[in-house]
């Protein structure tokens, strides 16, 4: 059998690499991606202090160290079982929405962009931020650069370091803000929020008006559909919120599956495990693991931006709801089932996240003095999770009397959709390769497309500047001999 | 910058985060100036990547290469000893390849142990994986066979693993400090080699806190008080590392009011950071008398290797928990039969 692997040479050489099958009539048998490390942070972190986990698990990904630092912040609440004040848990949740709207716009602009922006069929030199920056204009580098400085500027100032943030604990935060740092908090979210604004305008403008690609037609194109389950959390309204509540699991239709506390994610969530890669494959538990397969019958589900507005019933705040209301009218309506439109409704959340963050720096509370509340119970056992960028992120840990650890289970962001990842890989690949026949330039993009949508971090990956993922196509006869070689950004 | 001849610059990333990516990324427009310096031959994170090419280079033909994260799986012992090769001047960059840094904890325990957890123990995998399916070097498939790098029992430093010229600490190190260390390769003036490249104050000596005496009854743990914001954190019995750590961060963390965790590692001279940040503290401890000083001890540090090697268990004198076998558990991992 005629084997393909695809070696990333970025990111994803050390943390990703994929191999894909051809049967005898030469038509894709199957295709896998695997993930080559893993850390072992749920062993190691046992004996440790619990207060230490936020220092701890944020070197699980220095990219968004961010969600590792408040979702075992918040899983301190629950071990400690502290309530912390309403100034702590705004601060957090400003803080919060600080760093998405910061890791959303790299993203967009570095990442997913390019494909649209410049081009599915543009040289690969020319499909990067700099290509983006040539089409559009100087201007859009200046506003990116200034979002993601800002962005990094506030982590710091309210967090203490611009990487590996040095500020949660059980029932607050170790400092909160002053006057002075609110208004600037303020000030540069108002330019956030137009930054937001001018990134769907630009989405609008450059995909989907649209005439040469037909954007909205590749979007709706079966090589990019995958009917599976999608989660999010919501609040009380069921809209979407990255900070706290419960988590809603709705069906390829659109009907509610679930909506859980995450305390009770072990009777929902499980995880399967192959020998093939060390990325274990979350699945929901009550459909149960029936494979890399689509449908109401499979327990694949999505974690990504699109599957958390599938998941709401809109956004909690007025610009995000239009943006969100206009992009499922363009699409022909809920749920989304269209792995690129994961880009639009990264953009969607980018507006929403600024709104978010100044509707926090401009509540009465947020300078307050009471961002802190000591524990006085005995630590036990506690779920804590956040909407990390790339998907819902969970940590589970138990402690002695003494609150030292003696259980940690992570479920991270881009785990929960290692199979549907993996389900891409296959489909794009199948599309272009029919009888033995390699599409040569349209596999490697398709491919490198079908993942950008999930903005993956297997170990942070990705988060390139230029854009780039340097893709290596080995086609192989069944002894292993290398027969043809594809690559882009590499030669 | 320098007029010189354009050198070439090689970064690389293997058991880490991307932290240190990232921080180099914060040099801001300045990596515009590494840019005419220097022609980047290798930074899978930001540019091209080229590992083919790095083969087909001559021994020493890159001039620095900055290596971060540390050594566990066979491919990234492959990748330290490629570069090493092609390199002129090795720099051990931040923390993991300094020290092993966090991911060097897992040296309290060995593979075996780390997959039990992971795939067997796992709260959401178990009853799930009740045929204990374990991740495999070689898996055969329908299809065909799947390899995996081998896993090793032990993470490694950069220095344990190749021999390492200048090291740069932080996890992950600051920008400024960054931008020293590229200015003094560019314009020749590096330290001998082995140095770290850096301040050998400590972090205490940059903290804006005020200082009085340090005497201590009870060390407290971070959720336990509330502490004064303008006060010297170790005097009021919390315990910051800043006393054992070197200075280079300007004090960050001690700003919002939490303790220094030590990510800058030891100053010159010293062998074993825990063991010199136990000393430290065991100099502020205000009792004679034994019990009383074991028991503020068992009492206030019930995770001595957490609290003292949070970052530099695989680089110290301990470097992990004992264990039967030698080697590095290759053999072992390949032995085992895929399920």
């Amino acid at each position: 059998m005629k084997r393909i692997s695809i070696d990333p040479i970025t990111r994803l050489e050390g943390h990703g690499k994929i191999d894909i099958f051809l049967d005898d009539e030469g038509d894709v048998a199957n295709a896998y991606l695997q993930i080559p490390e893993l850390r072992g942070f749920e062993k190691f972190c046992l004996g440790r202090l619990a207060e230490d986990m936020p220092n701890l698990t944020n070197r699980i990904c220095g990219v968004c160290p961010e969600a590792h630092h408040m979702a075992a912040t918040k899983t301190l609440d629950a071990v400690f079982h502290v309530d912390p004040p309403p100034t702590a848990k705004k601060l957090r949740e400003m803080f919060y929405n600080i760093f998405f709207a910061t890791d959303h716009t790299t993203h967009f602009y570095a990442l997913g962009g390019p494909d649209f922006v410049v081009g599915p069929d543009a040289p690969p030199a020319e499909r990067n931020i700099l290509g983006v920056v040539a089409k559009v204009g100087m201007d859009i580098a200046g506003k990116v650069l200034k979002m993601r400085h800002d962005g990094h500027h506030l982590i710091k100032m309210i967090g203490g370091r611009p990487v590996h943030p040095n500020w949660g604990l059980p029932g607050g935060v170790s400092r909160g803000i002053t006057e002075e740092q609110r208004q600037e908090i303020e000030a540069l979210g108002r330019d956030a929020i137009e930054f937001g604004k001018f990134s769907l305008q630009l989405f609008e403008d450059v995909v989907l008006k649209d005439t040469k690609y037909k954007y909205v037609d590749i979007i709706l194109s079966d090589a990019y559909t995958h009917r599976t389950y999608n989660m999010g959390m919501v609040d009380e309204n069921n809209r979407s919120n990255f900070y706290d509540g419960k988590i809603r699991v709705t069906s390829p239709d659109g009907s509610e599956h679930a909506k859980y506390d995450c305390a009770d994610y072990r009777e929902y969530v499980a995880e399967r495990v192959e020998p093939w890669s060390y990325l274990k494959f979350p699945y929901l538990k009550k459909i149960g693991w029936k494979g890399f397969v689509d449908g109401e019958d499979s327990g694949v589900y999505k974690a990504t931006p699109l599957s958390r507005c599938n998941a709401a019933d809109g956004m909690a705040t007025p610009l995000a709801q239009e943006a969100y209301e206009k992009m499922y009218n363009t699409l022909g309506g809920k749920p989304v089932n269209h792995t690129l439109a994961t880009h639009w409704a990264r953009l969607v959340e980018l507006l929403y996240s600024a709104e978010r963050w100044v509707e926090l720096a401009t509540d009465p509370e947020i300078t307050g003095e009471d961002y802190r509340v000591l524990p006085t119970e005995m630590p036990t056992e506690g779920v804590g999770s956040v909407e990390a960028p790339r998907g819902t992120l969970t940590h589970h840990y138990a402690t002695d009397e003494r609150g030292i650890l003696t259980k940690v289970n992570l479920i991270v962001g881009t785990t929960n959709n290692n199979a549907p990842i993996c389900m891409s890989v296959k489909k794009a690949a199948q599309g272009l390769i029919k009888k033995g026949t390699v599409l040569k330039e349209s596999l490697l993009n398709m491919v490198e497309m079908a993942f950008r949508a999930y903005d993956p971090c297997f170990g942070c990956a990705t988060h390139s500047l230029p854009g780039q993922m340097p893709l290596e196509v080995r086609i192989r006869k069944p002894d292993g001999q290398i027969v043809e070689r594809l690559s882009q950004y590499i030669d | 910058m320098s007029e010189k001849p354009k050198g070439k610059l090689a970064l690389y990333w293997a058991a880490s985060c991307g932290g240190c990516d990232i921080a180099v990324l914060q040099i801001g427009a300045r990596i515009l100036d590494v840019a005419a310096a220097f022609d980047i031959v290798l930074w899978p994170c930001a540019a091209d990547g080229k590992v083919r090419d790095v083969e087909k280079m001559a021994d020493g033909e890159i001039d620095v290469c900055l290596f971060n994260g540390g050594i566990r799986t066979s491919e990234q012992e492959y990748m330290a000893q490629l570069l090493r090769r092609k390199s002129k001047v090795l720099v051990a960059f931040g923390s993991c390849a300094q020290e092993g840094c966090i991911p060097g904890l897992a040296n309290m325990n060995n593979r075996r142990e780390i997959f039990d957890s992971v795939y067997k123990e796992g709260s959401a995998t178990t009853p799930e994986n009740s045929d204990d399916v374990r991740p495999q070097p070689e898996t055969e498939m329908p299809e065909g066979t799947l390899h995996l790098p081998v896993f090793y029992d032990t993470l490694k430093t950069l220095n344990q693993t190749v021999e390492v010229d200048y090291y740069l600490p932080g996890c992950p190190p600051e920008g400024d400090m960054i931008w020293t260390a590229i200015t003094a390769i560019v314009e020749g003036k590096l330290p001998p080699p082995g140095s770290v490249i850096g301040a050998n104050t400590t972090v205490c000596d940059e903290c804006k806190r005020t200082r009085t005496e340090k005497k201590i009854k009870k060390f407290y743990r971070t959720w336990q008080i509330k502490p004064d914001p303008d006060i010297c954190l170790l005097e009021q019995g919390l315990i910051c590392c800043g006393i054992a750590t070197r200075a280079g961060c300007g004090g960050l963390c001690p700003e919002v009011n939490s303790p220094c965790i030590g990510c800058h590692g030891p100053n010159d001279g010293v062998q074993d950071y825990g063991a010199r940040m136990m000393s430290a503290l065991a100099s502020v401890i205000d009792s004679d008398d034994p019990e009383e000083i074991e028991q503020i001890i068992r009492d206030g540090v019930p995770d001595p290797v957490g609290s003292f090697y949070r970052f530099s268990l695989a680089s110290s004198l301990l470097r992990r928990k004992k264990r039967s076998t030698n080697g590095n558990g290759a053999a072992a991992a390949t032995k085992t039969k895929a399920s």
